[in-house]
């Protein structure tokens, strides 16, 4: 993608719909929002902890327009707002999580951007990095056993978390049963505080595909549409019984890793400066607007669309009860439990 | 364990025939049941538990995996959340350290983390324990490792008969189950195994042999030395109640209580190490419970505190404890 001045060229739409262009940018103006409102409310001292993905914006409305509701699982990692709003969740079900509310799918347990929810095919996941990888393939397996052609697993991870055994070991299990599952890394190139350099003297991380026998391919992260024509054909090989394929989509992390870091202890003002240039949010804008897919007022009203659903959201969910000191004690085991019997 | 009726015929078999049994009965029986580990499929485990299992029901069900313990475990996870029921076996319990955090830190918590959305009905097998020159990395005991884990349950059966039953109640569990298979076992303890289905509750320890003097709490191979021990006691005129706990995770309060407020006095026993072992938890339970019920303090017959047992001969018996070992300190707190 151009950066700047799209207009003369044809836009490669890789299959997609004015409509579905729509839905994308609406996907990014929202996770941009909701990431920044969680910074705030942490700055107010309304929750405890957020995490950003912004840089990850394009990258993950991309590859949430090649899900396939009611059918494909998702199995995320924690920087992964834009595919949970992007598969189905809402943004008031993101700061009930962020407000750790009651109503939440995890009954308020779980870090923020731990998202959980079985209705939307969203697989629960720890802090634990890569621990969530086996658990996508173990899914795999399920659909491939069962005969469910038609259906995938998109599990996506950071770049650091492909230095994880666990990450190896699922590859090439996935490799070995042909499974239909899709490796999706967001390399933002930094792992917290070390950067890529320091996790891997290899830094292309697609080419680990050829020694486990899978596709595998890298693409600009920062262009939702080339993201969609990647991840769409790597999950439609996954429904046809094609096996996984490992997608290195790259991209920045604009902010510290969370609320609790400060990522000027070991980057630059402008390393971050040079990487902004290539923000995929106002890009894309420019892109929608050359090729008329929006109007300029069309952007201005929907960004206030998307601030109102923000500011709605938060106040329903700050509105709700948190669990209550009993809540702690339900859903170890089914039924009611103690170590003693 | 189901009832006996004037019906209800059995078979002799060993602890290896007993889990082959169960396990081919939940592959008979159910379609979501799916085998995964190393060497279980073409060499049908390492003990040939699963011999034969995958000509049966095809390699899709009875799945040789690489050797990768996290992924064995953490990809059962996976297609427990998905609906299947896998079986996951760790070919040796000294091989689960690398699937620690998917067992500690994933399977017993996908459930309370999920806030019940999610639910991990996944067994995992294991053959642990010594006495079979099994050395540093085959013969270890790893239950205390995982006892303190909340949203586990933790099976240790002796006898063919609670293989079987608890198999089965693990099988049909809704939550993760770490099944404890003592190796040593597999083919010295035999007995008379109901047949059809059947399940023993998880969680109740099982008296076998009543008595006054004082109480002996163990499970796996030494509930047999114990056992053994005790009838030597009884022929010097010492009566000594056995209880074989069967169950790690949850453990039965009643049964023990009962059983100590009666001999007042407690002999805990087991293979793995005295610190912070399963013996730790029972004394405390007991001390806080029926403190006052007792005429001696509690004691504990549990291994030395060193990494395991040694390959040499020597550095094995002196890890071990035996019916010999086991009736010294039984005498001992008798006398007290």
């Amino acid at each position: 993608m151009a950066k700047t001045d799209t207009k003369g060229k044809k836009l490669e739409r890789n299959g997609l719909s004015d409509d579905q262009l729509r839905t994308i940018f609406r996907n990014m103006l929202l996770q941009r929002q909701l990431d920044n409102r969680g910074f705030q409310l942490n700055r107010q001292g309304k929750v405890p902890f957020a995490l950003g993905s912004e840089g990850h914006e394009a990258l993950q409305a991309g590859a949430a327009m090649a899900f396939h509701r009611g059918k494909d699982l998702l199995a995320p990692y924690y920087r992964d707002l834009g595919l949970a709003l992007g598969i189905g969740l809402t943004p008031y079900e993101i700061l009930l999580s962020l407000f750790a509310r009651a109503a939440d799918h995890n009954g308020g347990r779980q870090f923020p951007n731990h998202y959980s929810s079985k209705a939307a095919g969203l697989m629960s996941f720890s802090s634990i990095l890569a621990a969530h990888i086996p658990h996508a393939v173990g899914a795999a397996y399920a659909m491939k056993y069962r005969g469910e052609r038609g259906r995938a697993v998109l599990v996506t991870c950071g770049d650091g978390t492909t230095s994880e055994g666990e990450w190896h070991e699922s590859v090439n299990f996935a490799s070995i049963h042909k499974l239909p599952v899709v490796f999706l890394v967001e390399n933002n190139l930094w792992a917290i505080s070390t950067p890529i350099e320091h996790q891997m003297g290899q830094p292309e991380i697609w080419k680990r595909a050829a020694g486990y026998g899978i596709p595998g391919h890298r693409f600009n992260g920062f262009d939702p549409i080339e993201t969609y024509g990647n991840v769409n054909e790597a999950l439609d090989r996954a429904r046809n019984g094609g096996g996984p394929t490992l997608l290195e989509g790259m991209c920045y992390r604009f902010l510290a890793h969370s609320t609790d870091d400060n990522d000027m202890t070991y980057r630059t003002k402008e390393e971050v400066a040079e990487h902004r240039k290539d923000d995929p949010v106002p890009l894309f804008e420019r892109v929608l607007l050359d090729h008329d897919v929006m109007s300029a007022a069309d952007v201005e009203q929907l960004k206030r669309d998307v601030l109102r659903e923000t500011n709605e959201a938060t106040d329903r969910a700050e509105a709700m009860p948190y669990p209550t000191a009993a809540d702690l004690y339900t859903h170890l085991y089914e039924g009611a439990w103690q170590p003693w019997q | 364990m189901a009832v006996s009726s004037p019906t209800q015929t059995t078979q002799i078999m060993n602890n290896v025939d007993a889990v082959r049994a169960t396990l081919y009965d939940a592959m008979k029986n159910d379609p979501r049941t799916v085998i995964l580990g190393e060497d279980v499929g073409a060499r049908g485990n390492v003990f040939l538990i699963t011999k034969d299992f995958a000509k049966e029901f095809g390699p899709q069900r009875v799945i040789d995996t690489p050797i990768a313990e996290a992924s064995i475990v953490g990809i059962a996870i996976g297609m427990a959340m998905e609906g299947l029921r896998p079986i996951a076996e760790i070919q040796f319990a000294d091989f689960i350290y690398p699937a620690f955090n998917q067992i500690v830190g994933e399977a017993a918590k996908t459930r309370y983390r999920s806030n019940g959305e999610y639910t991990c009905p996944l067994v995992i097998r294991t053959p642990y324990g010594g006495g079979v020159r099994g050395a540093l990395s085959h013969s270890v005991s790893i239950e205390a490792l995982f006892y303190h884990v909340p949203g586990l349950k933790i099976l240790a059966p002796a006898f063919p008969a609670d293989v079987k039953g608890l198999l089965n109640a693990a099988i049909d569990d809704p939550d993760p189950v770490l099944f404890l298979e003592h190796k040593k076992t597999y083919r010295l303890i035999k007995g008379e195994v109901p047949d059809g289905h059947y399940t023993i509750p998880i969680g109740k320890a099982n008296v076998l042999k009543e008595g006054t003097a004082l109480t002996v709490v163990s499970y796996g191979l030494y509930v047999h030395w114990a056992l053994e021990a005790a009838q030597q006691l009884a022929e010097e005129g010492i009566s000594i109640e056995v209880i074989d706990l069967r169950s790690i995770r949850p453990m039965d309060k009643t049964t023990i209580l009962q059983s100590v407020e009666k001999t007042r006095k407690l002999l805990i026993v087991h293979e793995d190490n005295k610190f912070g072992g399963i013996g730790a938890e029972i004394s405390a339970m007991v001390a806080e419970e029926a403190l006052f019920s007792l005429d001696a303090p509690i004691r504990r017959h549990c291994a030395p505190d060193v990494p395991a047992m040694g390959y040499a001969e020597p550095l094995e018996h002196e890890y071990m404890s035996s019916p010999a070992k086991i009736a010294d300190a039984m005498r001992e707190l008798a006398r007290f």
